[in-house]
């Protein structure tokens, strides 16, 4: 690596050797992956027991909530698609937990996470899951496109990568606005591929934007594992294309994740740069609830469940006497009311007025 | 009043809409340092800062997201692509997110952007820079479409499209930019969107024209004239809500109708307002509505095909006089 | 290029000709547009013109010989050329029946299929006004599917709104399609109705006739009664249940008349004959229930009197037809007369001439004959027999006079004209000529 700068102050890196051509080494890829190992050491605490305990409480009710979900599913109650979160519950949690509730986040389709690590109630995303009136969008976005402008959640979008320039966008507003909100932006690692991943960055770098790139990389976009889709498969390692600062976290440990947000913000609030988070992370379920799941093996599967999140985490918590069984059951049983009450919330809601169908087309309705 | 060119105009309406609401801001390729690919932005930079008026990477799936995402967080974007055959590449934000974001949100997020720039023919700019894409872009519930015809109209216009609330596709065309006309002077001069104008009365025969058909469809009024048709010249302005009354209330009067467009007639603006017109004014018709669009053939470069691939006076005196049983 | 020429269609019903007369040899020049032949079809002998250029290399038919419609009858080429095929095809072709492309055939009433730009091809597009979707462009050359009233919406509209029954009404857009100007000029026409055209006077004489084109009309659904009449005398008196009105006609004023007119100009020749045609024709426009025809379903009532006048030639009856006879004057109506009959006996007649009159007049006054019933021109509603003109003695105050008298029979089709419809006609026709000042008022 040569120590040359641009006019600008960028680096210039060397290009790799002429005539180069590495080959995909395959097997040895997957064999690696399957071992699910730790990525680094697990992170001191420095948080409070409170907080710590709010993040398990967390973590454990969107297990529950979407477990339900999958309940839910099967019965038919809820329609379309179901992504769920199971396994990847540390990121969001961990992420959120280091910004503030003016704080922004735009996620994929798989947000349930998300959305109610940033707060919203279980009640109203239950609701719109069952395409109720009630719903946080009304019974008209869905899974997909959950919505909050009090609480600062901006979606739930359904095309792979297509919330990556929008929450560019917000960041900008930001900016402009000199205030120091930062925003989350949460995707998946085969939405690093589109074109939109890159002239995102691109721009957030360019115009230094207060904007955190979480990619979730749980190793599989649908079907397609990442070394059949990715000529590199480093997300993190495509920071250097743009010079945005970037970390490798283990994306199940909350703590990690937590910590690493909580750089990646005051990075953005002082001095107004993005940051490329790559968390490794794994989804125990399906791509959704129609994926049979034919592209990995069981056993792969439960390797990963050995660094479940929830139980490293419990681990922690026990180990560092925040918390024991008895308090643990207590959450339980509170978290199975709470997901419960949202279910029959949900079920005795009404379906939105055939009104509606014609609502929010437009804000400023011209009727001729 | 004041006379100018309709780039002129439209620079106007940006300058005043960045002074009216900082808000509101601009950018797109070359809009700030350049002046503009064709000048619309000249002078903006220097009198608003770069804060306000933005040059952009060519990057139109990134700064068309970037806008509407922007927008979502309470800024007012004005998005100019170079032309709206750039759009192409923006599509999946100006469709999938602007367009849908209020509705899938249940009113929680508004997106107040305009999304500019000229589409439609130039001059000799071959297949891939000559499209008109108002209809694929008319055709999404949550956009608005606009197509300002004159100078006066193309300021009053987009001054509206900037203060509205929703994303606006705002179409100019490369070859008016030079066209001058009255323009008024006052700040606060703004044209209803979804409000068409009659830009010449006449009895026997009502001619629907946009944007570059506009001054072809009045020469062609002239020159009926002296042939004994007397023809009213109706222009939507806002293609998307269309006025369709002003259509109506002048097919009763006339009982005849030609549209002409330079866009391809397949699922074109022509055949919807000519679906429009059969369901509310059959009864008033003397003749099938008549469309006579641009080629339904890529933009070919030479000359002399280019120009027979657009629609001429010729043609819509013919179509006129056909509907017309002459 | 060598071509074959073949028998062409040179009236309407004609089914095959006699060629009377090849006026070019093999051998000769010959220009498109040049007469090659005359021809004798069943109304008349016509000239048939060359449509192509070269030399007339073979002659198919002799003078005398008849051939069929489309059949070949000479070939033209140039003078090397290889004719050998076409000449081959022309013997096979005697037995085929083939329509000939048809020469000028009368003007129909309806005008013809407006044309509109083609429709669009693919592959041959240039033009961009093409709008693929319009109705016009695709069904131009069709005809309106039978029966089918074709009219546009405001059309439609607007005569119901004036009570117009669409039946009587001539579509000039294509197909025959009703539009807002035919409906137009209905409801504006409508209130002429009852009043005889007038013209602007003109010197007495022309010079020339002057031509018109077949009179308008329009066409009124039977009533159920006319409906039951048609049946029932059908099926006692033949095809055309003809009823006959005689009366008897003091001539003295019409006379005088026409020997005032022939002192004043010796040039004029006018004949009792030409007097009558014109009051005739001023009668039906007092009388337009005569001026008329049956259709089948519907009764045709026109607006103007093209009045056939029979003519005798050595090959039969013709009867060649004074347009719109109602507006011309006299003088025009003798020359007229004169002329058609001329052409008439020399078989040069063409077919809108002598086809689609309104009224038909037979005069046999000149070969010493009473009065006679004459059969009716179908589809025309009635015909007047005109009989010889002489003195004789006739009652007038109580005083026995000599008085040029001439008796006259109208025979009328009971379909189309009742008895009291045709003795009313009758009564004025006889008023006017008794008094001829009745022209003038």
């Amino acid at each position: 690596m040569s120590n040359q700068t641009t006019e600008r102050g960028g680096k210039i890196r060397d290009a790799p050797a002429s005539g180069t051509m590495v080959e995909p080494d395959l097997a040895n890829r997957q064999a690696g992956r399957a071992s699910g190992a730790a990525l680094a050491e697990p992170e001191t605490l420095s948080e409070d027991k409170d907080t710590l305990l709010d993040i398990f409480r967390q973590m454990l009710l969107i297990r529950r909530f979407e477990e339900k979900c999958a309940e839910s599913y099967a019965l038919g109650k809820i329609g379309g698609f179901c992504h769920l979160y199971i396994g990847q519950e540390a990121v969001g949690v961990g992420a959120i937990s280091a910004i503030r509730p003016d704080d922004y986040v735009l996620t994929s389709y798989r947000e349930h996470g998300q959305a109610i690590a940033k707060g919203m109630s279980p009640d109203s995303v239950m609701a719109e899951l069952y395409g109720k009136a009630s719903g946080c969008s009304g019974g008209k976005g869905g899974s997909m496109h959950l919505f909050s402008s009090e609480l600062n959640f901006l979606g739930g979008h359904a095309i792979v990568g297509g919330q990556i320039p929008l929450a560019t966008g917000v960041a900008f507003a930001s900016k402009y606005r000199q205030t120091d909100q930062v925003t989350l932006c949460f995707f998946g690692e085969a939405a690093v591929n589109q074109g939109a991943f890159h002239e995102s960055l691109n721009m957030a770098q360019l115009w230094k934007l207060p904007c955190i790139y979480i990619c979730e990389n749980n190793q599989y976009g649908m079907g397609t594992s990442l070394e059949r889709a990715m000529s590199v498969q480093s997300v993190a390692q495509k920071a250097c294309a743009y010079e945005i600062a970037s970390e490798l976290v283990d994306g199940m440990d909350v703590l990690a994740m937590r910590h690493a947000t909580e750089r990646a913000a005051g990075r953005a609030r002082k001095e107004s740069l993005p940051t490329l988070i790559e968390a490794r992370t794994y989804r125990y379920m399906g791509h959704s609830m129609s994926d049979p799941g034919n592209y990995r093996t069981r056993a792969e599967i439960e390797k990963y469940q050995e660094r479940d999140p929830i139980k490293l985490f419990t681990s922690v918590l026990k180990e560092n006497d925040v918390i024991d069984d008895g308090q643990i059951a207590n959450f339980e049983k509170e978290i199975k009311e709470q997901v419960e009450h949202a279910v029959r919330f949900a079920e005795e809601s009404p379906e939105p007025d055939p009104g509606e169908l014609y609502t929010d087309v437009y804000s400023m309705p011209i009727n001729n | 009043m004041a006379v100018m060119t309709m780039r002129d105009a439209l620079n106007q309406a940006l300058s005043e809409e960045l002074a009216r609401d900082e808000n509101v801001f601009l950018m797109g390729e070359e809009v700030a340092e350049y002046q503009g690919a064709y000048k619309v932005t000249r002078g903006l930079l220097e009198k608003y800062g770069p804060k306000r008026v933005i040059d952009t990477p060519i990057t139109e799936l990134g700064f068309a997201g970037l806008g509407v995402g922007a927008a979502m967080a309470g800024l007012r974007p004005i998005v100019e692509f170079m032309t709206f055959n750039f759009s192409i590449l923006a599509t999946d934000q100006i469709i999938n997110s602007a367009a849908k974001m209020l509705y899938m949100s249940a009113g929680q997020f508004k997106i107040p952007i305009v999304f500019r720039g000229p589409g439609g023919s130039a001059y000799q700019v071959s297949s891939q820079h000559s499209q008109a894409l108002e209809s694929w872009y008319a055709y999404f519930p949550g956009l608005k479409v606009v197509m300002p015809s004159t100078p006066a109209d193309a300021k009053g216009l987009l001054k509206s499209a900037i203060r509205d609330d929703d994303p606006v596709i705002f179409i100019e065309q490369e070859r008016m930019y030079g066209m001058k006309g009255e323009v008024p002077e006052d700040v606060d001069f703004t044209i209803p969107l979804g409000l068409g104008e009659v830009k010449r009365e006449g009895s026997d025969a009502t001619i629907i024209a946009r944007s570059l058909m506009v001054p072809i469809a009045l020469q062609a009024a002239d020159e009926l004239d002296k042939q004994g048709v007397s023809c009213e010249v109706i222009d939507p302005r806002t293609i998307r809500p269309l006025d369709i009354e002003t259509i109506v209330k002048s097919v009763e009067k006339t009982n005849r109708v030609v549209i002409a467009e330079e866009s391809h007639p397949f699922c074109s603006v022509a055949a919807e307002i000519s679906a429009q017109i059969t369901e509310r004014a059959f009864d008033y018709l003397d003749a099938p509505v008549k469309r006579v669009s641009g080629a339904d053939v890529p933009m070919p470069y030479a000359k002399n095909l280019e120009k027979l691939a657009i629609p001429g006076v010729e043609q819509l005196v013919a179509a006129v006089r056909e509907v017309s049983y002459l | 290029m060598a071509t074959q020429v073949v028998m062409p269609k040179l009236s309407p019903t004609m089914e095959e000709g006699q060629l009377s007369r090849w006026l070019k040899k093999e051998g000769d020049k010959v220009s498109m547009g040049e007469p090659l032949a005359e021809i004798d079809t069943d109304k008349a002998t016509m000239e048939m013109q060359a449509l192509s250029n070269g030399v007339l290399r073979k002659i198919l038919i002799n003078e005398g010989d008849s051939a069929p419609l489309g059949q070949p009858i000479a070939i033209i080429g140039e003078p090397d050329e290889d004719i050998s095929e076409l000449l081959k095809s022309a013997q096979t072709a005697k037995s085929a029946k083939v329509d000939a492309a048809p020469a000028k055939l009368p003007e129909s009433e309806a005008a013809p299929p407006v044309e509109t730009a083609s429709p669009a091809k693919d592959r041959d597009q240039v033009r961009p006004s093409i709008a693929p979707v319009s109705g016009d462009g695709q069904r131009a050359a069709e005809a309106a599917p039978g029966g089918r009233v074709l009219i546009s919406p405001i059309a439609a509209r607007m005569a119901a709104d004036a009570g117009i029954d669409l039946n009587s009404l001539r579509g000039s857009g294509p197909s025959g399609r009703i539009i807002k100007r035919d409906v137009e000029e209905a409801i504006s026409g409508r209130g002429k109705q009852t009043a005889p055209r007038l013209r602007v006077v003109t010197p007495m004489r022309t010079g020339k006739p002057v031509s018109f084109e077949p009179s308008a009309y329009r066409d009124e659904p039977l009533s159920e009664m006319r409906r039951t009449i048609a049946r029932r005398l059908v099926t006692s008196l033949g095809p055309v249940p003809h009823f006959f009105l005689t009366t008897e006609i003091d001539m003295e004023r019409a006379a005088d008349l026409r020997r005032s007119l022939n002192e004043i100009d010796p040039e004029l020749k006018v004949s009792i004959n030409d007097v009558v045609i014109k009051v005739a024709a001023a009668a039906l426009m007092q009388h337009p229930q005569v001026n008329a025809s049956f259709q089948e379903k519907t009764v045709r009532y026109y607006e103007h009197a093209d009045i056939g006048v029979a003519v005798a030639t050595d090959n039969g009856l013709i009867t060649p037809i004074i347009r719109s006879a109602d507006v011309k004057s006299l003088s025009e109506i003798a020359v007229e007369a004169r002329e058609l009959a001329t052409r008439a006996r020399a078989r040069k007649l063409k077919p809108e001439e002598y086809t689609g009159a309104t009224f038909s007049i037979s005069n046999l006054g000149m070969f010493g004959i009473d009065e006679f019933t004459a059969v009716i021109n179908p589809p025309e509603g009635a015909i007047l027999a005109i009989g010889a003109m002489s003195p004789k003695p006739v009652a007038r105050d109580n005083q026995v006079v000599i008085r040029q008298t001439m008796r006259v029979t109208m025979s009328c089709d009971h379909r189309v004209v009742d008895g009291a419809i045709g003795a009313q006609f009758l009564q004025t026709f006889k008023k006017i000529l008794e008094n001829p000042l009745y022209l003038f008022v």
